[in-house]
């Protein structure tokens, strides 16, 4: 806690002297290798096409409750953030961190192509491309690369699957729960004998079972530190929040699902403080497409994803100053209800940026408002900032990646992508 | 090694591998991993092998009871009543605990019912003999994926292959998009059983209060069922699509077709629709089934769904020629899908020795079965396992399917996890098996000497058997 109160008062000084935050997170800070080691980034992909206007909706905006019908939040139901903006109910431990300051909103994100095809449009999101089918390597993976001839950097993905943006040039690890290796057992060293020819299987045998070793290593850990559960300290969960899921899940199962999620988030920031850990992860979370029956699947999933981040946050613990999480999605969702009490496919939606190292602030980016003439084509919430520029502005100002490269090799043309500064 | 000269007339010669390597390939990449003395069977004539299970009929029927879709639904709007009844009373002041275990038991059946119909699928293709015809019928319910993201359609998955998709898998592929698209698990799955026309009669009259166009199974229907997402439409194409498809429903409780397709036309938005330059004046059903029956047609339905099929059999980076000549053949049927399957079993370039196809997890679990004669014996046991590796029961992560790449499935974790599956495995059974032996019952001609020797070095039979089932050959194909 006393290294979070001094980068925060550091910060603080920082503004007092009216020092620009941008001047102090870039290399006029004079930032050691050691200080950019220690730098912390997630990105979390939330599938299927989130809806911004239930992350944060915008409550205050005149056209919202016409617009969402029967779907709309009201004013007293959300958790504020400002006169527009509010929470989701359900997002209970980003709402604690955003009265810290260490967690804000950017409500009109998307990507640069308006696909409104899930898989182009998450192909876009992870490659980093212009538009889709630019390239077929991640751009987590590009970042790595880049990093590379200065210092290596970890990455790590969530999950059994290897997804898209961590995908390319160099071997990224992944992890998923599970019950350990056997390490009295011969059979790992033999696998790794008889792959030892095989480019693909050889490398990613051997990442699997360096980074198995690590999470043994942070779950230890981790079983033996309180967690400090920031969302219990602060608002008081309002029971009933979450209605019946439309799955076979029901109430219990919702808990449970939450405490697998908790868990999760809270055994990747595990893994991401350990010495030689990951700086850079990346999870998925899916289940966003709400065509039909919107609140009640909504509801959980945001659940989900709060119950991920807290745990991240937990797991951390005072690393969690070091580190920035963004959450953004391949679209958001039509500013109308649509037939079925849901919503279909749109452009702009909200992105959440987390972390103690981030600048107290408003909302990241521009707000268009959801009149008729502001939607985009008379029907999504109108994009004002390309996502490039927020993961262009954390990778240069946070993680210390150069602004060359980011733009040349990380993000190729995404000139008209204006980095956005002052985050961190 | 000799091998044999293609015989296919007026195209470049290519070369075939040798017959005995040609088996292997035939039962490990056509088919779903060699059963004991499969290989063997498939010596003689590995093409006709593999064009003997190819039948108009269709695609095995898994033993799971055999409930139809109209039958599950039916189940499942009673559980769903026992279950709000139940719950009104407890909010009330005498709390019916009678009646919450009566929900709680159809909940409980029905899920057993959604677990038996995945492991009677799991254990047909552990035991089948025709493991081309079953991969081929595995192939379509991807391409035509419904996942249990919802109740109702988690119960109808399994009528949902038997109905829609096995019976049609050599048909021509137009039947099979119609009993797709008209199937309930799919209009539910996709959200078109709602999907109301704004200008029809339901619209008008309900006019703002939860009525309108979705247009989730239109999209999905033109990107991922038929022409594909580069095909050129547009956000306007879509939505045309979805209005034509309007009255497209199931069947509700009190109506005589529950839980069965019925067009609404009460529902359906009037009018004739353009689509990608095409314009459908047809009134009622036949507007949308017209324009399923030219998506059907379209030449660029034939090169996505192609470049999947060569996908999926033989490289996450097919040779051209290969899915050249399955376009060709599907155009020239017609779209005939025994003839694309044929096709394919005669295309040279699907016979490269070299094994480009790494095994999805169900794909590896369900070959580690066959390789030693046995099938899964419980739900309790599979699910697990598959949930593990990634590919957890009829719950593709979307409307896309399960991926079929090496790139998502050869990650770091899922290889670890694959070895922990492997020793678990291999110390339930390997005491059963000769080692060696089975190195040459899995893989044929496949087998190359670093993995005999891997697997003849071992220190126990259990060590060898998980060496042979993680060695880079049994997990491609």
């Amino acid at each position: 806690m006393t290294a979070q109160i001094n980068r925060r008062s550091l910060l603080g000084l920082g503004a007092s002297l009216g020092i620009t935050v941008n001047f102090l997170g870039s290399q006029a800070f004079a930032a050691t290798e050691g200080d950019l080691a220690r730098k912390k980034l997630v990105v979390v992909i939330c599938r299927g096409g989130m809806d911004g206007l239930s992350v944060s909706p915008p409550v205050g905006d005149a056209n919202y409750a016409n617009l969402r019908g029967s779907i709309a939040l009201k004013p007293d139901q959300v958790l504020k953030l400002d006169d527009t903006f509010g929470l989701h109910p359900e997002l209970k431990t980003v709402h604690a961190l955003a009265l810290k300051g260490e967690a804000r909103i950017a409500p009109a994100i998307a990507s640069p192509d308006r696909a409104r095809s899930h898989f182009e449009a998450q192909d876009v999101l992870e490659t980093g491309a212009a538009h889709v089918y630019g390239t077929e390597t991640g751009w987590l993976n590009r970042t790595l690369e880049a990093l590379a001839p200065a210092r290596k950097v970890e990455g790590l993905s969530v999950g059994t699957t290897a997804p898209l943006i961590l995908r390319g040039k160099v071997q990224a690890a992944s992890w998923s729960p599970g019950k350990g290796v056997d390490e009295t057992a011969r059979l790992p060293t033999l696998l790794q004998d008889l792959y030892k020819n095989d480019p693909m299987l050889g490398p990613a045998f051997a990442r699997g079972l360096e980074t198995e070793t690590m999470a043994q290593t942070a779950m230890t850990a981790l079983s033996a530190t309180p967690a400090m559960n920031i969302a219990a300290a602060s608002t008081p969960a309002k029971p009933g929040a979450a209605p019946m899921s439309p799955t076979m899940a029901n109430d219990r199962q919702n808990r449970a699902g939450g405490e697998a999620a908790r868990k999760l988030g809270s055994t990747l920031g595990g893994f991401m403080i350990q010495a030689g850990g990951p700086q850079i992860a990346a999870i998925s979370l899916d289940g966003f497409d709400t065509h039909a029956g919107q609140p009640g699947q909504i509801a959980t999933r945001l659940s989900y994803m709060d119950a991920v981040l807290g745990g991240l946050h937990d797991g951390l613990g005072a690393e969690w100053k070091n580190t920035v999480v963004i959450a953004v999605t391949e679209f958001g969702r039509t500013a109308r209800v649509n037939g079925t009490g849901g919503t279909d496919h749109g452009t702009a939606s909200t992105g959440l940026i987390l972390g103690g190292a981030l600048k107290k602030g408003g909302i990241v980016g521009d707000w268009p408002g959801l009149s008729q003439t502001a939607l985009f084509e008379n029907r999504d919430t109108a994009p004002t900032l390309d996502m490039r520029g927020l993961f262009k502005g954390v990778l240069a100002d946070h993680i210390g990646v150069d602004r060359a490269i980011l733009e040349r090799k990380v993000f190729p043309d995404s000139a008209a992508a204006k980095p956005v500064t002052g985050l961190v | 090694m000799s091998k044999i000269a293609c015989q296919c007339k007026g195209e470049r010669r290519l070369s075939l591998p040798s017959k005995d390597m040609m088996a292997a390939i035939a039962v490990t990449r056509f088919g779903l991993g060699a059963r004991p003395g499969e290989i063997d069977a498939a010596g003689a004539d590995p093409r006709g092998f593999l064009i003997a299970q190819i039948r108009r009929e269709g695609a095995d029927i898994p033993q799971d009871g055999g409930e139809s879709a109209a039958q599950r639904f039916e189940q499942m709007r009673d559980y769903q009543r026992q279950q709000k009844a139940a719950r009104q009373k407890k909010d009330g002041e005498t709390p019916d605990d009678a009646a919450l275990q009566a929900a709680k038991a159809a909940q409980i059946a029905l899920r057993d019912k959604v677990n038996a119909d995945f492991l009677a699928r799991a254990r047909l293709a552990t035991n089948t003999p025709a493991g081309f015809r079953e991969r081929w019928a595995l192939f379509w319910a991807n391409h035509f994926t419904v996942s249990a993201t919802k109740q109702i359609t988690s119960v109808l998955i399994g009528p949902f292959e038997r109905e829609a998709i096995r019976p049609h898998v050599f048909d021509s592929f137009e039947d099979l998009l119609v009993a797709s698209s008209t199937h309930p698990a799919m209009l539910t799955y996709l959200d078109q059983a709602q999907s109301i026309g704004p200008n029809s009669q339901v619209g008008v009259r309900r006019r703002g209060a939860r009525a309108g166009l979705n247009e989730n199974l239109a999209r999905e229907i033109m990107e991922l069922h038929t022409v594909g997402v580069d095909a050129g439409y547009t956000q306007g194409d879509v939505t045309e699509f979805a209005r034509a498809l309007t009255g497209f429903s199931v069947g509700r409780d009190n109506e005589d077709r529950q839980g069965q397709f019925v067009f609404r036309d009460a529902a359906h938005e009037p009018g004739a629709r353009t689509i990608m330059g095409r314009r459908y004046a047809q009134a009622d059903i036949q507007q949308g089934m017209a324009v399923l029956k030219t998506l059907a047609a379209d030449k660029r339905t034939a090169r996505h769904v192609c470049g999947k099929i060569a996908r999926h059999f033989v490289s996450d980076t097919p040779p051209p020629a290969l899915t050249a000549r399955l376009e060709k053949r599907w155009m020239d049927t017609g779209g005939d899908l025994a003839q694309v399957a044929k096709a394919l079993v005669e295309s040279p370039e699907a016979w490269n020795p070299t094994p480009a196809k790494f095994k999805t997890p169900y794909e590896y679990t369900l070959s580690t079965w066959r390789l030693i004669g046995a099938e899964p014996s419980a739900i309790e046991r599979l699910a697990p396992i598959l949930t593990g590796l990634g590919q957890k029961p009829f719950s593709a992560p979307s409307p896309k399917g399960w991926a079929e790449d090496a790139q998502t499935w050869a990650s770091p974790d899922g290889l670890v996890k694959r070895m922990q599956w492997a020793q678990g495995f291999a110390a339930a059974v390997a005491d059963r098996t000769d080692p060696n032996a089975l190195a040459v019952s899995a893989l044929g001609a496949r087998l190359t000497p670093p993995v005999a020797k891997a697997v003849s070095r071992a220190e126990t039979r259990k060590e060898a058997f998980a060496l042979l089932v993680m060695s880079p050959e049994f997990q491609r194909r």
